[in-house]
């Protein structure tokens, strides 16, 4: 079988099974599948750039995702004029503290011979500026949460149209990721892992803890929307006529029209992404990142600048991570920070790569639609197989019920078994690089 | 000022439980780093291993108590500890035998080795949560205190109180225990001796005769005893959540990397480094500033410098700081 | 002439299946209470030669015998089991361990008492004594040598090979190190080497072979390779 005709044929395969779950299950689990699956599919390929390309080990999808969710609240959500007249002003000097505390930093350190004065200087410079940037940020913190703490509590955002926030979504994660890589980039590749692992907790921690940023636990709701909401569409006589024309229920057919928008604009998304990334990949740069990838030392002694290699694909990969978060949190409506688990959307993302198939963007992408397909549909298949095997217990069986209660579990034992099995037997996953 | 209450104060809320926290890290450390320093690789699935192993002490304690068993005082998690050790031996081998063994007779490298522990993770995690359930199981059972608050401050007369929890003094003293038995065993036996050589030159020992198979095997049965152990003091000390052990991966492996990945004592320094700086930068001051100052200088605030949700923060710019400037770690570890 | 105690025969191989061969129809042998020296110039195959007859590459053609016995188609470790001590190159010693540990490691295959064993390396080796509680790897060059040495020695090999022994040390140490090899010699041990300091070495060796290209060039008693004044010019240098 020819290459291309594999990749159609696997790409067929998914489309049958998105098609069959409307077909039996119902349309509306369908396009949730497959518009998940569009937003995986470029999360797959953001982690794809930095593991295919350049082989940079990166397990801290989740803190970019979550950046590009944090995106979506700051530009979409209006600004609450109240917060930012108890406290906005201070909050921002407090930040600003903070950022000259750490230019000073840096310029003592430049100016200062190393030695045992300059650590004792950076030290104690730090430390009080810490306290002193507490002053200052504190107070504006305390003032802005108590503004209306049930509604609001938070200095909101700029109340620009919501699908300005995927690019930025892009850029937040971008700057993260800058910061990140000057600092652990370089470390060996396990050593990267666990710093990029840990820098996810850290973003976590942030949104779940700076309620004046983000409301914290308390969520943000009702984030705009970039398509009509489905009650406007019951109530327009317009749309209402159209669909009865075709013979359909109105209620459940605003609620596809709606989901179809999305995937239409996700899908433009995708293949503006995968389109970027294709040519990036065969371009000079490319072959160079790969070159790098497969033997860092003789590519250093030929004069590439490799850790500068590694930040430029690490920032690209995260920014593509970012947009990819934002799209998720506007399809949402909503930013619950409890929601960002990293074996879903960190290692999950893994899953669908290697899977896929690592360095060839169309494997990333299958890998995307496939791994949030059977994410999705081996809850309700363990729930049957389960069902199927405690069939000859008793229906008050304790053990029955524990079974059927934990079916929902069987999904993080299927990806993983998933994940051993093609790395075992078909290690370059379904379409390997060529 | 008062000097006298500001030590009980300082030792109820930071130094017991930095301590027991310290041992449970450093159990959970020197797993991660006998996998690296044998084996060649981080091991991600570490967190769920311990899981395991808790897993099955728990559910043998219920049984144990259903039975009627108890060991008065003591929790019965005790009597159950080695069911639980053993259950997680069984797990790991098994592991070692389908999977990583493989990928040993591959030579693959590390970086494949850790994404297989990826999957391994998936799969133990899935393991636990299908048996146990995702929730919250406390287990602990057994006298809650060794010196409670009341008592402490009825027999000294000082105003603040000291308490020390059975689980914090069990902790303690089976860390000091478990960690004494190993570096016996790596120092002392001709096993331990081959673990340690293997460890530092894989050709040579192979070219000695060592069995790698074998020390594989030995690393394996350590792990999981070390595993089940930190697992279940965590669980005693506070409570067993499937996930909670899953994030015990960061502060763990922060641990192992800040003494020196591959090396046991390390390990152990790294522990009790994250855990008390974990504790005294996200605990609130007030109180013991309040006993230490003159009056005058009381703090108004907490003085908390970050609030406790911010702990991951400080595992890991406590990592970042070790990496940048002293890559191998504090006790030189193995850079491979 | 009675076949040699350790021979490697008509040796030809390369390392992996497919990689070109880099020995051809080699052969070196040894007898015991000899120094037998492999030199040659750079590339010549001088190790490989001595891997080959410890077994760390497949042989296409050719056997290596010890003690009469076939021993071609043994890995390594079987090898050693045999009697065979070796002293790679690079990375001899357990470094993070003790002296001490170390030799014990060196005798990980014995079931028997190694004390006296261990006994006997140290009045070999005086130093060893001394710092017999110090990690191997803070010893200096001359010392770590010979935590090497005596690590192989451990096994009470019926023949100790070693591989650039002096490769890296001064040329003091290097003296006294080739003193020490004369001595193992003495005791009937059958010692095969492989050389850089190619003078030197051919003064201490009762055969000498040098290799060029894979092949044996010359082949002789030490000081008769020494004389001969094609192997002085073309490669000892005048």
């Amino acid at each position: 079988m020819s290459e291309t005709m594999k990749k159609t044929a696997l790409f067929a395969l998914v489309a049958g099974l998105i098609v069959f779950t409307g077909l039996f299950q119902s349309w509306n689990t369908a396009l949730l599948i497959l518009n998940m699956g569009l937003i995986s599919a470029i999360m797959s390929l953001g982690v794809n750039l930095q593991w295919g390309f350049a082989g940079l080990f990166n397990v801290g999808v989740m803190g970019f995702v979550a950046l590009g969710g944090l995106a979506t609240v700051l530009v979409a959500m209006p600004p609450v004029g109240e917060a930012w007249a108890a406290g906005g002003a201070r909050v921002l000097a407090g930040l600003a503290t903070g950022a000259a505390l750490l230019v000073a930093v840096v310029l003592l350190r430049r100016a200062m011979r190393p030695g045992r004065a300059r650590a004792l200087v950076t030290l104690v410079v730090l430390v009080g500026g810490f306290f002193v940037y507490r002053a200052v940020f504190d107070p504006g913190v305390e003032a802005v949460e108590a503004v209306n703490p049930a509604g609001t509590g938070y200095l909101g955002g700029l109340g620009l149209p919501v699908l300005l926030a995927w690019p930025v979504g892009g850029l937040l994660a971008a700057g993260a990721a800058w910061i990140i890589g000057k600092a652990a980039l370089g470390l060996r590749s396990d050593y990267l892992a666990i710093a990029t692992l840990g820098i996810a907790e850290i973003i976590l921690a942030v949104l779940k803890n700076e309620d004046w940023l983000s409301r914290g636990v308390k969520n943000v709701n009702g984030l705009p929307r970039p398509l009509p909401y489905e009650i406007d569409l019951q109530n327009d006589p317009g749309f209402v006529e159209t669909v009865q024309g075709f013979g359909l229920d109105p209620v459940t057919s605003s609620s596809l029209a709606v989901k179809l928008g999305y995937a239409g604009l996700f899908s433009v998304v995708l293949l503006v992404i995968l389109l970027a990334a294709q040519l990036a990949l065969n371009s000079p740069w490319g072959r160079m990142m790969r070159a790098i990838r497969d033997n860092e030392t003789a590519a250093e002694a030929m004069g590439k600048d490799v850790t500068r290699r590694h930040l430029q694909v690490f920032i690209l990969g995260s920014a593509v991570c970012g947009i990819a978060g934002a799209m998720m949190t506007t399809l949402d409506g909503q930013l619950v920070p409890t929601s960002y688990q990293p074996l879903r959307f960190t290692f999950l993302i893994w899953v669908m790569v290697i899977v896929g198939g690592s360095g060839n963007n169309f494997g990333a992408v299958l890998g995307g639609f496939l791994i949030w397909f059977l994410w999705v549909q081996v809850e309700p298949m363990g729930y049957w197989l389960m069902q199927m095997i405690t069939a000859p217990l008793a229906e008050d069986s304790a053990l029955k019920a524990h079974l059927l209660g934990s079916a929902a579990h069987m999904r993080l034992f299927t990806m993983g078994l998933l994940l051993l099995l093609v790395l075992r037997f078909s290690p370059r996953g379904l379409i390997p690089e060529r | 000022m008062d000097a006298l209450n500001a030590i009980v104060a300082l030792a109820n809320f930071v130094l017991v439980p930095a301590i027991a926290y310290g041992s449970q890290l450093a159990l959970g450390a020197l797993g991660v780093t006998l996998i690296y320093g044998i084996l060649r690789f981080s091991n991600f699935a570490h967190g769920d291993t311990m899981a395991f192993g808790t897993m099955v002490t728990v559910l043998a304690t219920w049984g144990l108590q259903a039975m009627g068993v108890s060991l008065g005082p003591l929790p019965t998690a005790l009597l159950a500890l080695p069911v639980g050790i053993l259950g997680c031996m069984a797990l790991v081998l098994v592991t070692d035998r389908a999977v990583y063994r493989f990928y040993r007779a591959q030579k693959a490298k590390p970086v494949i080795l850790v994404i297989v522990s990826i999957g391994v993770m998936f799969i133990m995690n899935g393991l636990v949560r299908f048996i146990i359930g995702p929730g919250d199981q406390r287990f602990a059972d057994g006298e809650r205190f060794i010196v409670s608050a009341r008592t402490f401050k009825d027999m000294t007369g000082l105003e603040e109180g000291l308490a020390i929890k059975t689980t914090q003094g069990i902790t303690v003293i089976t860390a000091v225990i478990v960690v004494a038995l190993l570096f016996w065993f790596l120092n002392r036996t001709r096993s331990g001796k081959s673990m340690r050589a293997y460890s530092d030159n894989e050709d040579l020992a192979l070219l000695s005769g060592i069995n790698p198979d074998r020390v594989v095997m030995i690393t394996w049965l350590i792990v999981a005893a070390l595993a089940t152990v930190a697992g279940v003091l965590y669980g005693l000390d506070k409570s067993f959540k499937p996930f909670t052990y899953f994030q015990l991966l960061l502060p763990i492996f922060a641990s192992a990397i800040v003494g020196g990945l591959g090396n046991p004592i390390g390990a152990i320094a790294g522990g009790f480094v994250i855990a008390f700086s974990e504790v005294t930068i996200t605990y609130a001051w007030k109180k013991v500033l309040g006993y230490a100052l003159p009056e005058s200088l009381e703090p108004e605030g907490l003085v908390q410098l970050l609030s406790t949700d911010y702990k991951f923060a400080v595992s890991f710019v406590i990592l970042l700081i070790v990496l940048l400037f002293r890559p191998t770690g504090l006790f030189r570890g193995k850079a491979v | 002439m009675a076949e040699a105690f350790l021979i490697g025969e008509n040796m030809t191989g390369g390392y992996g299946k497919s990689g070109p061969d880099i020995l051809h129809d080699c052969t070196v042998a040894v007898e015991p209470g000899e120094i037998a020296v492999i030199v040659g110039p750079n590339g010549a195959g001088k190790s490989t030669a001595m891997k080959a007859v410890f077994g760390m590459l497949s042989l296409r053609r050719g056997a290596v015998r010890l003690d009469g016995e076939d021993i071609t188609a043994l890995s390594p470790q079987e090898r050693v089991r045999k009697g065979m001590g070796f002293v790679p190159q690079n990375q001899n010693i357990f470094a993070s361990m003790s002296v001490e540990e170390n030799l014990e490691m060196g005798a990980f295959i014995r079931e028997d008492d190694i004390g006296e064993t261990m006994e006997q390396v140290y009045d070999l080796f005086p130093i060893l004594r001394d710092k017999r509680r110090q990690a191997a790897g803070e010893l200096s060059g001359g010392q770590r040598q010979q935590v090497a040495v005596g690590r192989a020695l451990m096994t009470k090999p019926k023949v100790l090979m070693l591989d650039e022994p002096t490769a890296g040390v001064s040329p003091i140490v290097m003296d006294e190190l080739f003193d020490r090899i004369i001595e193992i010699a003495r005791t009937g041990l059958p010692v095969l080497m492989v050389e850089q300091n190619a003078r030197q070495a051919l003064a201490i060796a009762d055969k000498g072979y040098v290799l060029v290209q894979g092949a044996n060039a010359h082949t002789g008693t030490g000081k008769e390779l020494l004389a001969d004044p094609d192997v002085r010019r073309s490669f000892l240098g005048g």
